[in-house]
């Protein structure tokens, strides 16, 4: 009762009926932050709405939130980086179909001090195993997002159980990138990040990237429509639109053509038929 | 003034089934809190009419006797009635003017308008006593920048917007220039003198003077002496009331 | 820290040049704190006189809730809003998830107690001098209550204040149920949360002065609003 009398009233000051999000040419993507905070959006989505007419909204959240989110049919597109549980989401038939997209890597950024010298490596574990050794600080997001999954398995094949240093070395912000970027920076210990957002990052300080290379850090994104079997309400053609045009060959151009200072910051690598 | 009982002529024949207020009873009141009683079997009648002036020392029990009359809190012990009604049910028939007006934090009209509205009273009546209490030129102050003297009459305007049959005053006058005691006076005589029961505490032996018909002299939670006016100020028939009016100071 | 002279000159600089992007999302922060605002106005100010005036069992009970509420976490209110509202939750239908009007309903939750509890206060302290005028008017509760409401305007504007001050502050609530949608539910707030994310802190901080002089200006009117002659005199 008391909600309904909420809506009513708010819906009168405000003069809004359903918003938005009620409108057919919008749908609604729940998405991984690094995607959004680089940018990517803002270059792709304009392209997107003029050839289709669809209006995108995005949710930016980690990808543990933003499935959680989607499996409450908040949302008509998934857009995410973390393998396993998107191929989970789609065999609990949360998902039509996961589709690559794109891929850039992560990698670890320190300070210039360097306190466990691992400044140079290309090996993940090893370097993993160096600072875990020295005690260096680490600062992990800690919050089921694609990076806190892909940084725990990088743990588990180095053989350290980073659990063990939690609260002294190993700092769990439960935040997203950037303000765990911005907490590893202030408490000058390393931090492991995507590298779209380390690029597109403004309060680096002395901070530097310490590990790259490895193949073991390799980061997947991939599209999926959320399935209408599950949510009725999703808006299954447009959301199909959008995932179609981002693996069509205009759409892994336009991601290919975004960049920060000439560098380019995802690499397409949808299959083309 | 005529069309005021004008007024009173039409709310009365409003209302014809109700009996008037007056007499009053009380029989053995009693009203303590934890110490001892400061009303302690207080016994008094009222008659049908005039200005009733209660007097008596500091403690005697003259404010919170109006508040029981008023209805406005509940004895200890004992019985009051109005003509056969409790108190609680004759307070919408009455009106009670506090030593400290309160007033609303508004214009001294909206102070009026708001018994208007509350009261369902004829409006044209509002402008008829701002007119008598000297006010109607300040109708658009704000009732909170009022002389003391001004405020009380526009208190005293506001109790008589609901033509009350029963029109108590708790020392009304007590902190007021003497030119503005004699304008309340003169209003409360007018309002006497048009059929409302006056009951009216006082500290001010000369403003009793001026207007009792009769005197109610309490002393300890007690009616001493309960006298004509032309008799009391003479010669009181109790001792505390001899010694009050002579200036001594009775506990 | 050069990043406050950076946030000063930004901030003007964002002021001056603007930018429909700022006043987009400093409108909508108005819109929606304003909104809930009211609607919280419009239901915890009848609460707090009701519960200013009335006395029954319980009330001491009650009062420790309200006033415990005003300390509710706004990502708390988020989260209950969130789930009522997703397309799973119970109120899914209305499809308001992720819509300013999702936003007014949780920061009305979240200030309706402080509103409420408030103004209990302040209409209770008032009624306490005017409680035996009004029964001697023989006045019913809801005139009762008419007549503080009234009287009260001018503290409880300070209430109305304070709560708009902390739905426009806060950022947890409107982050969960908008979700900082460009163009479409972004704040004040939330714009801030983004570009600290980013790292650009001097933005980050200009936005956030942008925000507290645009509670300067709003208080600025509404005390310019209230008239001068309102100062108690006798009593």
């Amino acid at each position: 009762m008391l909600t309904s009398r909420f809506l009513t009233s708010s819906a009168l000051v405000l003069g809004l009926t359903g918003g938005a999000m009620a409108q057919d040419t919008s749908i609604l993507v729940q998405s991984t932050t690094s995607t959004a905070n680089s940018g990517l959006y803002d270059h792709l989505l304009p392209l997107f709405t003029e050839k289709t007419g669809i209006q995108v909204n995005v949710v930016a959240v980690g990808t543990g939130q933003a499935i959680q989110n989607a499996q409450n049919c908040d949302a008509d597109v998934l857009l995410v980086h973390a393998k396993p549980a998107e191929e989970k989401f789609v065999a609990e038939g949360y998902g039509t179909q996961r589709t690559d997209l794109m891929y850039n890597d992560f990698v670890v950024v320190g300070p210039e001090a360097d306190p466990a010298g691992v400044t140079g490596m290309t090996d993940a574990e090893a370097a993993l195993a160096k600072i875990a050794e020295a005690g260096a600080l680490f600062a992990s997001r800690g919050d089921d997002s694609g990076t806190h999954k892909k940084e725990l398995a990088l743990w588990q094949a180095a053989g350290v159980d980073p659990a063990t240093g939690s609260g002294d070395w190993y700092r769990e912000t439960g935040s997203g990138m950037g303000a765990t970027l911005n907490a590893g920076i202030g408490m000058g210990g390393y931090v492991l990040t995507d590298r779209a957002t380390w690029i597109s990052f403004d309060n680096k300080q002395d901070y530097t990237i310490a590990v790259e290379g490895d193949t073991d850090m390799f980061n997947q994104y991939g599209v999926i429509p959320v399935n209408p079997e599950k949510c009725p309400e999703v808006k299954i053609e447009a959301a199909q639109d959008f995932a179609d045009w981002l693996v069509s060959a205009e759409g892994q151009a336009a991601i290919a053509d975004y960049t920060i200072d000439g560098q380019q910051l995802f690499f397409p690598n949808a299959p083309q038929s | 003034m005529s069309e005021l009982t004008a007024f009173r002529t039409q709310a009365k024949a409003a209302s014809p089934a109700l009996s008037p207020l007056l007499p009053l009873e009380v029989r053995g009141l009693r009203l303590g809190f934890g110490g001892a009683p400061v009303l302690d079997g207080l016994d008094l009648r009222l008659g049908a009419s005039g200005c009733t002036m209660v007097m008596g020392p500091n403690g005697a029990g003259k404010s919170l006797l109006l508040k029981l009359l008023h209805g406005l809190m509940a004895p200890d012990a004992g019985s009051l009635s109005w003509n056969g009604s409790p108190p609680g049910q004759a307070t919408v028939r009455q009106a009670l003017v506090f030593q400290k007006p309160v007033l609303l934090r508004r214009s001294v009209i909206a102070n009026m308008d708001f018994v208007v509205r509350a009261r369902g009273v004829d409006p044209a009546r509002r402008d008829h006593l701002l007119q008598e209490v000297g006010l109607a030129h300040k109708a658009r102050q704000p009732a909170r920048q009022l002389s003391g003297g001004e405020a009380q009459r526009l208190a005293l305007a506001r109790a008589l917007l609901t033509d009350p049959e029963v029109l108590l005053l708790d020392e009304p006058t007590a902190s007021l220039d003497p030119a503005s005691v004699l304008v309340i006076e003169r209003i409360v005589a007018a309002a006497r003198d048009r059929g409302t029961r006056i009951i009216f505490v006082t500290h001010d032996i000369g403003q009793a003077r001026r207007m009792a018909d009769d005197v109610v002299f309490l002393h300890r939670g007690r009616v001493a002496e309960h006298s004509r006016a032309s008799a009391f100020f003479p010669t009181p028939s109790s001792a505390a009331a001899r010694d009050y009016l002579n200036g001594k100071i009775v506990v | 820290m050069h990043t406050f002279t950076e946030a000063f000159s930004l901030a003007l600089a964002l002021i001056l040049t603007g930018g429909s992007d700022l006043y987009q999302i400093v409108g909508l922060s108005l819109q929606v704190s304003l909104g809930a605002t009211l609607v919280a106005c419009a239901l915890g100010l009848p609460l707090g006189a009701l519960v200013a005036i009335a006395r029954f069992r319980g009330r001491n009970l009650l009062l420790i809730v309200m006033n415990a509420l005003m300390g509710l976490p706004p990502v708390v209110v988020g989260l209950l809003v969130y789930l009522q509202l997703s397309r799973s939750g119970p109120l899914g239908f209305l499809g308001l998830l992720y819509t300013p009007t999702a936003m007014v309903i949780a920061q009305t939750i979240l200030i309706t107690p402080i509103i409420a509890a408030l103004s209990r206060q302040v209409l209770e302290d008032l009624h306490g001098e005017y409680a035996e005028q009004f029964r001697s008017l023989c006045l019913r509760p809801a005139q009762v209550m008419g007549a503080l409401l009234w009287d009260g305007r001018h503290a409880l504007l300070t209430v109305g204040l304070a709560g708009f001050g902390r739905a426009v502050a806060e950022v947890g609530a409107v982050m969960i149920v908008g979700g900082n949608i460009d163009h479409l539910t972004r704040v004040m707030t939330t714009a801030i949360a983004l570009e600290t994310s980013k790292g650009d802190l001097p933005l980050a901080l200009a936005l956030g002065l942008v925000l507290l002089g645009l509670a300067l200006v709003i208080n600025g009117a509404v005390q310019a609003l209230r008239p001068a002659a309102q100062r108690p005199v006798h009593v």
